[in-house]
């Protein structure tokens, strides 16, 4: 009886029942995640972080599904990872570039740096902190200096239109590297203020890291929904607060921890760049490993770097380094050794 | 009995129960079906010989068939009747087998077995007991039990587990036996015991079920006396909490080592099941013929626990259960974490058979696979420590014959990695073609 029915059910290999997670859903859920940043981006530097963060997503996107096209690979643009890419491409650039530096960026992120590697899972290197550190060194000028006061008025179209180039200004750590904490603190204020104004996201700095207060809640909704583990952002926040204590002052032992950390990319880098599946270690230990690699480069590229800020680059450098630290970590094996393979 | 949940630290995964469908209902037996079909090749080992032929006249509990060498079970008539055909039928996991055919002689009266005094029985009387009623391990691969309880005189053997664990969702068959007839899994285990000399006996049951336990718990109370100490530990709900390697470590804390049988760290582990079954080889002399399965999924009508006749075909069941539901997507003989798909209904219910489900769209998951994206919950969920994300890379690089280097043979094929995949990747597949190209 039942021959003629069976064209019906599905035949496959077990397990036949599956967890409810899928890519879709992760990736749809970090993006939720960064989108509270973005919102509060457009009161603290103009609406203009909001343009340039859609046309970052928008060429992602559309890099995603024309480099699958011409690649002759499935168009996956629904899962949302190039989503990310975009956002994470314009939360690292400064509020007031060019609109059409995103789209060279996203070019470079998702058609090279994903696309041109082996598409996604065999991207060696985070997508956007390539197209980051492409825009860095091919227009350093805009990259380094389209720095805006943050607004206090809610007047969100300030920057909006000609003569926004003379009201730049420089990122905390610019002026603690080159002039001191004296200097920081008399532009920003007293410290209890630069603390309470930096944890909401008031300060100078890229589009989507200032807000140590929303990405902290979407960093943590992520553990919560246990699509990353602490691993890597304790590691690498730890690390970073440790070694600025002990070599950011003028002498060992006294440098601000708490500044290091809630000034530059360290929050968006440590929960939502350094965590990426694909570019970071798969087995625990390697991810403890790799979070303090990364807090390492990013205070020494801060002390003595040429550059004031060094969380891209340290999650570049240790992206770099992660297959070895898989090969390296494996996890530990049930079976004792007795009949191991020979 | 235990209060602290014993469990394995290492792996694991919750996939939905879903044994609401089943665990109050009381097993019911399947009226005799107008045929079965027997395989005559259920299990690890040799198929067996037909000793009968086309138009004999036949009891329920006659031989059918035996192993002319080597490993292997006896197998018996489940009915009563006039052999049909001997010839070759579809095999739930190869493609075919030899099969007898028996035609039911509905006015047959049932065989009646009464119980003996099995405490006059030597060891080996016991073992040729078991092993003429055709014991197999019914809760896995069906190795035969007389062997597997006559293991090697250096194997120093101190612990008997009985496994109740039915870690795999869906099925409460086990649940049920231990419910109704505690007392004989506990016979079955005393009888374990003195085959093997030892007087320790833990029974594994997930706390989920609780009943279970406490009547199990009583059981083994009333059997236990100053020589044998049984005892019930409730075990936490994780799968593959019954897997044999881990339930040994959860109870024992002693881990088989790799390629290693759990007699090298001392220990024998048996299904329930297999326990009653043995109390009933050697208590009532009766062969092993008829079994409890669980009937269930949201693509039956009338999900049930029944007791069956070995070689009872599918869609007997099914007819008897009121048919399938329009939105039946898949048939899973076994478990839905390792049991295996079938295409048709035109497969008998073998000695190792424990459920058969009828999963509709929305249990199951058909999603294409993706690349892997290196997420890493693979290796947390795997209770072996291995890494079936490398094998699943290898095997599509075409490169299936370099993954001994990521465990691929220690793998038992439990799919917790499949399960908990996000991008869906077939990865109990890629390992099953790994093993056949891998170099140990
Ligand atoms: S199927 Fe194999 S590799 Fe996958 S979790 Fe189970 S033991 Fe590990
Ligand atoms: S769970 Fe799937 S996607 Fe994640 S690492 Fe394992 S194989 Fe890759």
């Amino acid at each position: 009886m039942a021959l003629n029915e069976s064209a019906l059910w599905t035949v496959s290999v077990s397990p036949h029942v599956k967890s409810g997670e899928s890519v879709e859903k992760i990736m749809w859920t970090v993006v939720a995640c960064l989108i509270p940043p973005l919102i509060l981006s457009i009161f603290i530097f103009g609406i203009q972080t909001l343009i340039i963060t859609l046309i970052s997503v928008g060429s992602c996107v559309a890099t995603e599904a024309i480099s699958q096209k011409l690649l002759h690979r499935p168009v996956t643009v629904r899962d949302g990872s190039a989503v990310i890419t975009g956002l994470l491409l314009a939360y690292i650039i400064p509020p007031g570039v060019p609109y059409w530096l995103p789209v060279l960026g996203s070019i470079m992120a998702i058609y090279v740096a994903k696309h041109l590697l082996g598409g996604i899972g065999f991207n060696i290197f985070n997508p956007a902190l390539i197209g980051r550190a492409f825009l860095l060194a091919t227009f350093p000028v805009a990259m380094t200096s389209a720095w805006l006061p943050p607004i206090r008025d809610a007047s969100i179209f300030k920057y909006m239109g000609p003569g926004v180039d003379a009201v730049s200004t420089a990122t905390p750590l610019y002026i603690l590297k080159h002039y001191g904490i004296g200097a920081v603190m008399e532009k920003f204020g007293s410290m209890s203020t630069i603390y309470a104004d930096f944890f909401v996201g008031w300060r100078p700095g890229c589009i989507g890291e200032t807000s140590t207060l929303l990405l902290l809640v979407g960093g943590i909704f992520l553990l919560y929904k246990g699509y990353i583990s602490w691993h890597i952002p304790i590691s690498t926040i730890v690390t970073i607060a440790f070694l600025t204590w002990i070599f950011g002052g003028e002498k060992l032992f006294t440098g601000n921890p708490l500044l290091a950390v809630l000034s530059g990319g360290v929050i968006l880098g440590a929960f939502f760049m350094a965590t990426d599946y694909v570019t970071s270690p798969s087995q625990k230990t390697g991810q403890l490993i790799f979070g303090a690699g990364v807090g390492a480069l990013t205070v020494l590229i801060r002390l003595k770097g040429g550059y004031p800020e060094g969380v891209c680059y340290a999650i570049l450098l240790m992206n770099g380094v992660s297959p070895a630290l898989d090969a390296w970590f494996k996890p530990k094996r049930f079976a004792p050794e007795k009949g191991a393979i020979k | 009995m235990n209060q602290t949940l014993l469990t394995f630290p290492k792996g694991g995964v919750h996939p939905p129960e879903s044994k609401e469908l089943t665990e109050h209902l009381p097993v019911e037996p399947l009226p005799l079906p107008e045929e079965v079909e027997i395989l005559l090749h259920q299990h690890f080992g040799a198929p067996c010989k037909s000793l009968v032929k086309k138009k004999d006249e036949i009891m329920e509990g006659d031989l059918l068939g035996e192993v002319e060498a080597g490993l292997g079970a006896s197998i018996h008539a489940s009915v009563s009747g006039k052999v049909k055909n001997v010839g070759t039928s579809a095999h739930p996991i190869s493609v075919s087998a030899p099969s007898v055919t028996i035609q039911t002689d509905p006015v047959a009266k049932p065989r009646e077995y009464s119980p003996g005094d099995w405490k006059a029985l030597s060891k080996d009387e016991i073992l040729g007991r078991i092993k003429s009623a055709g014991i197999v391990g019914i809760g896995g691969a069906g190795f035969p039990t007389h062997v597997k309880l006559a293991p090697p005189p250096e194997a120093k053997v101190d612990t008997l587990i009985l496994n109740g664990a039915e870690c795999e969702p869906y099925l409460t068959c086990d649940h049920r036996l231990m419910l109704e007839h505690p007392e004989q899994v506990v016979e079955g285990a005393k009888i374990i015991l003195s085959v093997l000399g030892i007087d320790e006996c833990h029974i594994g049951i997930e706390a989920n079920k609780a009943d279970a336990i406490e009547a199990m718990a009583k059981a083994a109370r009333d059997a236990s006396s100053n020589g044998t100490r049984i005892r019930v530990d409730a075990l936490k709900v994780k799968y593959p909490q019954g897997s044999e390697k881990q339930l040994i470590q959860s109870i024992t804390g002693r881990r088989v080592p790799g390629f290693g049988l759990p007699f090298d760290v001392g220990v024998i582990v048996q299904n329930v099941g297999t326990a009653r079954a043995i109390y009933e080889a050697v208590v009532l002399n009766k062969p092993l013929y008829e079994k409890v399965i669980t009937v269930s999924g949201r693509g039956i009508q009338r999900p049930a626990n029944l007791l069956v006749r070995i070689g009872t075909r599918l869609s007997d069941i099914v007819s008897y259960l009121g048919g399938t539901k329009p939105d039946l997507a898949k048939v899973v003989m076994g478990g839905p974490m390792m049991g295996f798909a079938i295409p048709t209904l035109d497969v008998p219910v073998t000695k190792t058979t424990s459920g058969v489900l009828f999963l509709t769209e929305d249990e199951i998951d058909t999603k294409p696979h993706s690349n892997c994206i290196r997420c890493g919950w693979c290796l947390e969920a795997c209770p072996m420590g291995l890494a079936p994300n490398e094998i699943g890379i290898y095997v599509e690089a075409g490169r299936a014959e370099d993954t001994a280097q990521f465990g691929v043979f220690e793998c038992f094929e439990c799919g917790c990695c499949a399960f908990v995949c996000p991008a869906k990747r077939p990865l109990v597949q890629f390992i099953r073609l790994a093993k056949m190209k891998a170099k140990k």
